[in-house]
């Protein structure tokens, strides 16, 4: 009846899973109850749950990337303290069975369900309003791409508390990953969280692509799209050819699982040489697709706050459409200790270091944005600057590793956990914490607390050196990753420092909680009526924060660079009070049901569970069939309303011009101007 | 005079301080013992120091940007539309393409000269060891010594060793670090790295690719001996072993899993084990086994 599924499940025995087990329940107990008890359940479905509104389901992937880095940084602080007890000669508190669980659910978090929808969620909050559009092009399927999403995070968090997650590291290799070397649940929950989120993420990039080709604002060519549109768009492209890759890969590893084909098994024929360059044909391609959006965050920024036009756009494009087409001929360079010959390993090294010369170009490009500009430090900026030099360092690191030679004594060392640490803390995160504080007002209406951002940006920072430096040193002294138990004394000072700069991290994360909490209580005093705090100069400040539901009351003209900033100074804001009837699409609650659906068809996958699978698979094909007949999926917004908004919002615009808004309590001074 | 105390004061702790901090950290990569390594941390060493060209300049930059055109420094020149210049554009580009040029090349040789299946030069005779990972321990059989051992490889010092290495279940990776090279083990393969050392020293060994759930544990010790005799010495010992490792029964009783297994000595092995252990993964890539020293690709 319940298939592998049984009381044993429950991991009874595990103290601290248990306690984390009773505070989710009851903080969610409290939260639900909390929701009844003020009646917003049917606020929440009509207004968030069913929405097809880009800006509404952004900022549901923001609030989720958030909860989810709580849960990987949890993780990491366990990796830590394990570490270095161990290597104090201590048993520590967690045997192989369990720390093994935890880097594998690390990784995966903090990749899939931590780094990759902060970057989807800040695409779609800013890439139709940059281009001037009114929605996604396919708003429903937006939609189901984030609740097939919320899908994965529910599996992979209830393999916490049901069953075991995988103990493979967070790429799975087989034959580990095999159903001989892992014959429970865990590699299942992995399959099936990934696959499913998957799917999801290549919807959203069919998505953004088609957005992005199509909904552009009439005027606006190709060559004059802001640059994170660009990036976006590259990064884009990399999903739709990369995505499906990863999702073969996966499938041919649950046919090996499920029905006992021998793609990646040691025996009959199979090659799990085959599984690494399959997944890291995604892998590979996965990092871009991370770092190209952040480098476009930051080329918004830098442009903004130096308050210059942005240096040598052309070259700066062209630098991400080459590293978007080199992203694809350097995986190789995960493996150079696999024993391909020389040729092999030299081709795909010298194909990874050609990658540096664009990149390396994008950083000058940004220093040159900077050179003879009026720098603002707001926390974005800071962001920004602190990204520029953690990036270089983990760059540099990253070319060492392209050498195979060097490669052969530094592959899968500390070292190379430095790097990549280096790179996606220092690039992606920042990055998105950088968009995170630039675009919060344009997705809020209210300004983020500086003093509070600046300390979180302080605490990180600093936090960062201290935990990775001494992995890279670590690395040469030739300790290994993915140990825990009986490591070497002599590693113990290294990791103690490192295990301090972990702490150090904690507190910047607080940071971010008291800057969102300070927020929420002077909200009146950052409230931003103009639409346009930063002085900006692309198109997503050309409307009000948060924008109406529309978006543009009238389309923007976008045939020029920095088109929002140069509109001003000729004076030709909007200000036409002739409106049109708006073209919307209708909220649904089909990709909340086909995700429902989802969820049981792989929770029953999981546990061998027959009968929910098939519920499961009826169940998302009838509403996706349903759906497909549904015919009232658009209206038009009528003048009337139009006019109410957008004249509202006018006369708001209007009203603040006249009176000086203060930060309160904020020495740090940080200026609100305005445009109008 | 002054100045050159305080100097003499603040050097003086400055080599303190890092002797102290740095008395207890044991560089395996930077203190090599082996040729292989040696060429790896040169190649490291050398690499780190062309890139500084541009990250150097990168992060001064930064800094000095950063600090020279803030916004309170009104001073300073204000070009608001200035945003390009083919000069800049053209040394941005043509700097890191000569760094890079100048990289890829020594990649090129480097990857050539220190493929981990190329034999060393040398005059001595080199000799073979074959290593199968097992779950969670290291064999190391000596084809021409009719010999095994569990976690313990030795070798004498100067005699370039070809290891031959395979995996008896998941993957994992042959590494000691301060002979240099790492090469993966999988099963029903073969992979070669071919390693050498120029001092008498025992050498920490162990995997590098996370293997499961005794991983931590896959530790062995790389001893390499003065000279032949003591070798040869070490040799008989373990001929003299009263556990015999002779047919593949013997090898799945050695192989059951366990985890920070003893050091052990197996005798009677048959020169063949290596083919055996290979040829019992059905349909695997790699069936026979050409002789020791020649350079057949096997993938």
């Amino acid at each position: 009846m319940f298939g592998r599924l049984t009381l044993d499940a429950i991991p009874f025995h595990e103290p601290i899973l248990m306690v984390t087990m009773a505070i989710i329940m009851l903080g969610g107990a409290a939260l639900v109850g909390g929701i009844t008890y003020l009646g917003k359940w049917r606020y929440l479905w009509t207004e968030w749950f069913t929405t097809v509104d880009h800006k509404k389901i952004g900022v549901m992937y923001i609030i989720i990337a958030f909860v989810m880095m709580m849960r990987g940084f949890a993780d990491a602080i366990m990796m830590r303290s394990q570490q270095v007890l161990s290597a104090a000669g201590e048993t520590g508190y967690l045997p192989p069975h369990h720390y093994d669980q935890i880097f594998s659910a690390h990784g995966v978090i903090m990749i899939f369900f931590m780094a990759m929808p902060f970057i989807i969620g800040l695409m779609n909050i800013v890439i139709p309003l940059q281009i001037g559009a009114r929605d996604v092009a396919f708003p429903f399927l937006n939609s189901l791409s984030f609740w097939l999403f919320v899908v994965g995070v529910v599996l992979i968090n209830l393999s916490l508390f049901v069953g075991e997650f995988a103990q493979t590291g967070w790429l799975a290799y087989p034959p580990l990953s095999g159903k001989e070397y892992s014959p429970g649940v865990g590699v299942d929950y992995w399959i099936w969280a990934l696959q499913i989120s998957g799917i999801g993420t290549t919807l959203s990039g069919v998505n953004f692509f088609t957005t992005i080709m199509r909904l552009r604002t009439p005027s606006m060519p190709l060559m004059k799209m802001p640059v994170f549109t660009w990036a976006s768009l590259c990064a884009n492209v990399l999903i739709i050819i990369s995505f499906p890759i990863l999702t073969v890969t996966i499938a041919l590893l649950t046919l090996d699982r499920y029905l006992g084909t021998h793609f990646f098994t040691n025996d009959m024929g199979g090659d799990m040489m085959m599984y690494v360059n399959l997944i890291w044909a995604w892998g590979h391609p996965e990092v871009y697709i991370l770092v190209l959006p952040v480098f476009g965050v930051f080329s918004e920024v830098v442009a903004t706050f130096s308050r210059k036009k942005l240096f040598g756009y052309t070259s700066l494009v062209w630098a991400t459409v080459v590293i978007t087409i080199l992203a694809f001929v350097v995986w190789l360079h995960h493996f150079f200790t696999m024993g391909a010959g020389a040729n092999v390993n030299a081709f795909f090294g010298i194909a990874t270091m050609v990658i540096s010369i664009p990149t390396g170009v994008k950083i000058f490009n940004w220093l040159f944005t900077m050179y003879r500009g009026r720098i603002k430090f707001t926390t974005p900026m800071l962001w920004t600057v602190g990204f520029m030099i953690t990036f270089t360092i983990g760059g540099m690191t990253g070319v060492l590793l392209a050498v195979p030679a060097a490669n052969f004594v530094l592959h899968n060392s500390l070292f190379l956990i430095a790097h990549f640490h280096n790179v996606i803390i220092g690039g992606v995160v920042f990055g998105c914490f950088a968009g995170f504080a630039y675009w919060f007002p344009k997705a809020t209406g209210y300004m983020l607390d500086e003093k509070w951002g600046k300390r979180a940006f302080w605490f990180w920072i600093t936090g960062f050196f201290v935990a990775f430096m001494p992995l890279y040193i670590l690395g040469f002294m030739g300790m290994t990753r993915r140990l825990s138990q009986h490591i070497e004394p002599q590693y113990f000072p290294m990791l103690a420092i490192a295990a301090f700069g972990a702490v150090l991290i904690l507190c910047g994360i607080l940071c971010q909680i008291m800057q969102l909490y300070v927020t929420f209580r002077n909200r009146e005093a950052l409230r931003d009526v103009t639409g346009d705090p930063w002085d900006g100069r692309t198109l997503e400040w050309a409307t009000s924060s948060p924008p109406p539901f529309y978006n543009f009351a009238h389309l923007p003209e976008g045939n020029e660079l920095d088109a929002h900033w140069y509109q001003k100074e000729r004076g030709e804001t909007d200000q036409s009070r002739d409106y049109q009837p708006i073209h919307m699409p209708k909220n649904t609650g089909a990709g909340v049901i086909i995700s429902a659906y989802a969820l049981v068809f792989g929770f029953g996958l999981i546990w061998y569970i027959w009968w929910l699978v098939a519920i499961g698979v009826v169940g998302m094909i009838g509403t996706w069939i349903k759906h497909s007949f549904n015919e009232d999926v658009d209206y038009y917004v009528p003048v009337e309303e139009v006019k109410a908004i957008e004249e509202a919002h006018k006369a708001r615009v209007a009203g603040a011009s006249t009176k000086p808004v203060t930060n309160n309590d904020d020495e740090d001074e940080m200026e609100v101007e305005y445009a109008n | 005079m002054k100045t050159s105390r305080y100097k003499n004061i603040l050097s003086g702790g400055f080599v303190f301080f890092i002797s102290l901090f740095l008395s207890g950290c044991q560089f395996a990569l930077l203190d090599p013992k082996g040729q292989i390594g040696a060429a790896e941390k040169d190649l490291i060493i050398t690499s780190v120091l062309l890139m500084l060209v541009v990250v150097i300049p990168v992060i001064l930059m930064t800094f000095y940007f950063s600090f020279k055109y803030r916004e309170s420094n009104t001073g300073e020149t204000y070009t608001p539309e200035w945003a390009h210049s083919t000069k800049i554009e053209l040394v941005v580009w043509t700097v890191p393409i000569i760094i890079i040029a100048i990289l890829g090349a020594i990649t090129w040789q480097s990857t050539h000269a220190l493929d981990p299946r190329k034999p060393i030069e040398s005059s001595v005779k080199p000799m073979t060891i074959e290593v199968v990972s097992l779950d969670w321990k290291w064999l190391f059989i000596y084809p021409d010594q009719h010999i095994a051992t569990i976690n313990e490889v030795v070798f004498p010092k100067d005699v370039p060793v070809e290891f031959r290495v395979t995996s008896n279940s998941v993957m994992n990776s042959f590494f000691i670090p301060q002979l240099g090279s790492q090469i993966y083990a999988m099963a029903g393969m073969l992979t070669k790295v071919h390693l050498i050392a120029d001092e008498a020293g025992v050498y920490d060994g162990i995997s590098a690719s996370y293997s499961g759930h005794g991983f931590s544990g896959m530790k062995f010790k790389a001893l390499a001996m003065p000279d032949q005799e003591s070798f040869d010495e070490w040799v008989k010992k373990a001929q003299a072993s009263n556990d015999k490792l002779v047919t593949l029964k013997d090898f799945e009783t050695i192989a059951e899993p366990s985890e920070n297994a003893p050091v052990s000595y197996y005798s009677n092995v048959p020169s063949t084990m290596l083919t055996t252990i290979l040829n019992q993964f059905e349909g695997s890539l790699m069936c026979t086994i050409t002789p020791s020293n020649s350079t057949e690709q096997t993938f």
